[in-house]
């Protein structure tokens, strides 16, 4: 019997064949960790050792709340900036390089086959490179940074195949709320989820990168695509380290394989308060919005400035609606401004604010009052996310929010001359 | 291991980590007493309030989905919830859970089988829960992650295994 992608990475830093279901205990390649570094150093500190394991390994980032909102924040910052240097952590990102997920791939952490674990959900992000990456607690950080070690257990696999080919303006984003609306908020849960099929194979790394980012969003422990050309060239001249693509065998054993046909997907959209409560656009069109959010680690790569960008060309955005923006990190930002994409979303009635998280938790620039309504490009519309708990959250892609930011009202893009 | 005797706190399905620590207090609530009292503040603003000691609760399937934000579980701990019982939970949950010694048991039946504010009992030893319905057996934890569980959760349990000694924490805690 072959053995799958989770069961080769992870058995190889166990130095033995391991199958789903069993606990391994090993040591990640790399671990990253943001503004919760300095709650987690406070932890590791209680264990009692004086020096972290393998500081090459930590990657630290700060991007949930930059710059500091208040003296907690700064404060938080300082601490984090002050661990780093004692502990000669080299791979630190300070406040301007923008959100965590994004920085680790542009930055070439981001490996096929490596195993990435981050204190954040969304670490599943790398997987867009063939990586198994996932999310772990503040608690386990601080051991692996004691012990440079973690207990895994070792995924199910289901394969999830997009087939097809997506109709014009259709993106990653409506594909991936497609398929967490079908199969549920707990429908990956504890699984390795392998995406395939021509759809996936004709998106750009961008794209991917959205799949990966909210595979987590139904349950997964990671989300991967095996990597192929454009990976390798995305890595290109960026790959921190060597690396080895890592694929499932043929006659590996697959749990589950589940197919979705998206040729004739209509626009989607997460409604409030699950990311899994998704219908088309059409059926809540007409909603007014009073603010649309332009950002998070799920969309707000060049592609999707690009695409808003046009859009919004020569136009203003609706009187009674906000548009916050927030590229993905300070490389995007450069790009984008290189482009003319962000003079004309400025000159559109955008407000531009720098990379970083921002609302998208409900720290700051952009959070809500009760009874307001937003459409996000982020990954999570549960109750209190932007700051407010009596706030709606609808979650869609950088189309149909530019469209929704020019109308004032959840827009189809269909119905829409652009 | 103990018995734990509690009163029922009854819950639906997908129970996300927003709702039961939002994210605007991640990084400015810390302490102890006060993480206690936001633990579900979106979701019941009674349940802290009115939470005493040992108090179990029981929810549907997918409980604390979402963020690895592990407040989600040490506020319920900070709370002394007694444990967390669903049908099944998210895997971040389920981890910051086992780390923070807070017993996530897996049961099919729940939350359906429990009555709110009922009292219930869990023997942890015999994998067995009491409650009005009846006398139902649940998974034991996989024995990898057990020793984490019994020594108080991960950070007591990785002192242990570097040959710090844990009573030596507590003074230095005092200390502190
Ligand atoms: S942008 Fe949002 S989802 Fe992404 S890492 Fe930041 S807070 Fe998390």
């Amino acid at each position: 019997m072959g053995q799958t992608f989770a069961e080769k990475v992870l058995g190889r830093l166990a130095g033995k064949r391991v199958t789903p279901g069993e606990i391994v205990q090993i040591s990640p390649d790399y671990a990253m960790s943001h503004d919760n570094t300095a709650a987690i150093v406070k932890t590791w500190r209680q264990i009692g050792v004086k020096r972290v394991k393998h500081a090459d390994r930590h990657v630290v980032i700060l991007d949930h709340c930059v710059p500091a909102a208040n003296e907690k924040f700064a404060q938080n910052h300082k601490e984090i900036r002050e661990f780093v240097k004692e502990q000669g952590i080299r791979h630190f990102y300070d406040i301007s390089r923008g959100i965590c997920h994004q920085v680790l791939s542009e930055e070439g952490f981001a490996l096929p086959g490596k195993l990435i674990v981050g204190s954040d959900s969304h670490t599943t992000t790398y997987g867009a490179f063939g990586a198994f990456s996932t999310g772990i607690g503040r608690s386990e950080m601080a051991a692996i940074m004691a012990t440079g070690q973690i207990w895994l257990r070792t995924p199910e696999t289901i394969k999830i195949e997009a087939k097809g080919k997506a109709p014009v303006g259709i993106s990653a984003k409506d594909i991936i709320l497609h398929i967490i609306g079908a199969i549920g908020a707990d429908g990956a849960l504890y699984k390795s989820v392998w995406f395939c099929g021509e759809a996936i194979d004709a998106m750009t790394i961008d794209s991917r990168m959205v799949l990966t980012n909210m595979a987590v969003e139904m349950g997964a422990k990671n989300g991967y695509m095996e990597p192929d050309d454009k990976t390798l060239a995305y890595l290109e001249g960026r790959a921190r380290a060597e690396f080895e693509p890592v694929r499932s065998d043929p006659d590996a054993e697959i749990e589950q394989h589940l197919q979705y046909d998206i040729s004739d997907l209509p626009p989607q959209i997460a409604c409030p308060h699950a990311v899994d409560n998704v219908c088309s656009v059409e059926k809540v069109a007409g909603k007014k919005i009073d603010q649309v959010f332009f950002g998070s680690c799920t969309n707000a790569r060049l592609e999707d400035f690009a695409i808003v960008a046009k859009v919004l060309d020569g136009k203003k955005i609706h009187p009674s609606t906000r548009l916050i923006v927030i590229p993905a990190s300070s490389q995007v930002l450069e790009q984008a401004l290189q482009s003319g994409y962000i003079d004309i979303l400025v000159r559109a009635g955008a407000t531009l604010v720098n990379s970083g998280c921002g609302p998208c938790m409900g720290n700051h620039e952009g959070v809500l009052a009760p009874q307001e309504v937003t459409l996000s490009t982020s990954n999570r519309n549960f109750k209190g996310r932007f700051g407010c708990k009596d706030a709606e959250i609808y979650l869609c892609s950088p189309l149909t929010a530019a469209v929704s930011a020019l109308t004032g009202e959840i827009t189809d893009f269909r119905s829409f001359t652009l | 291991m103990q018995i734990i005797t509690g009163r029922v706190w009854k819950y639906g399905d997908d129970i996300n980590t927003d709702v039961i620590f939002p994210g605007k207090y991640t990084y400015t609530v810390t302490d102890p007493g006060e993480m206690a009292k936001i633990a579900f503040e979106d979701l019941d603003p009674n349940f802290a309030k009115q939470v005493r000691p040992g108090d179990i609760i029981v929810a549907g399937k997918n409980f604390g989905c979402g963020s690895s934000r592990e407040q989600a579980a040490f506020c319920f701990k900070y709370a002394q919830v007694g444990a967390v019982v669903a049908r099944s939970f998210s895997r971040l949950y389920f981890r910051n859970c086992i780390n923070a010694g807070l017993p996530a048991l897996t049961l099919p039946q729940s939350p359906d089988i429990f009555q709110s504010g009922e009292t219930i009992s869990v023997d942890l030893q015999k994998g067995i829960i009491r409650c009005t319905a009846g006398e139902y057996s649940f998974p034991p934890l996989p024995e990898a992650v057990l020793g984490i569980f019994l020594e108080g959760g991960l950070i007591p349990y990785t002192r242990k295994a570097l040959g710090f000694s844990n009573t030596q924490s507590a003074e230095e805690k005092a200390g502190e």
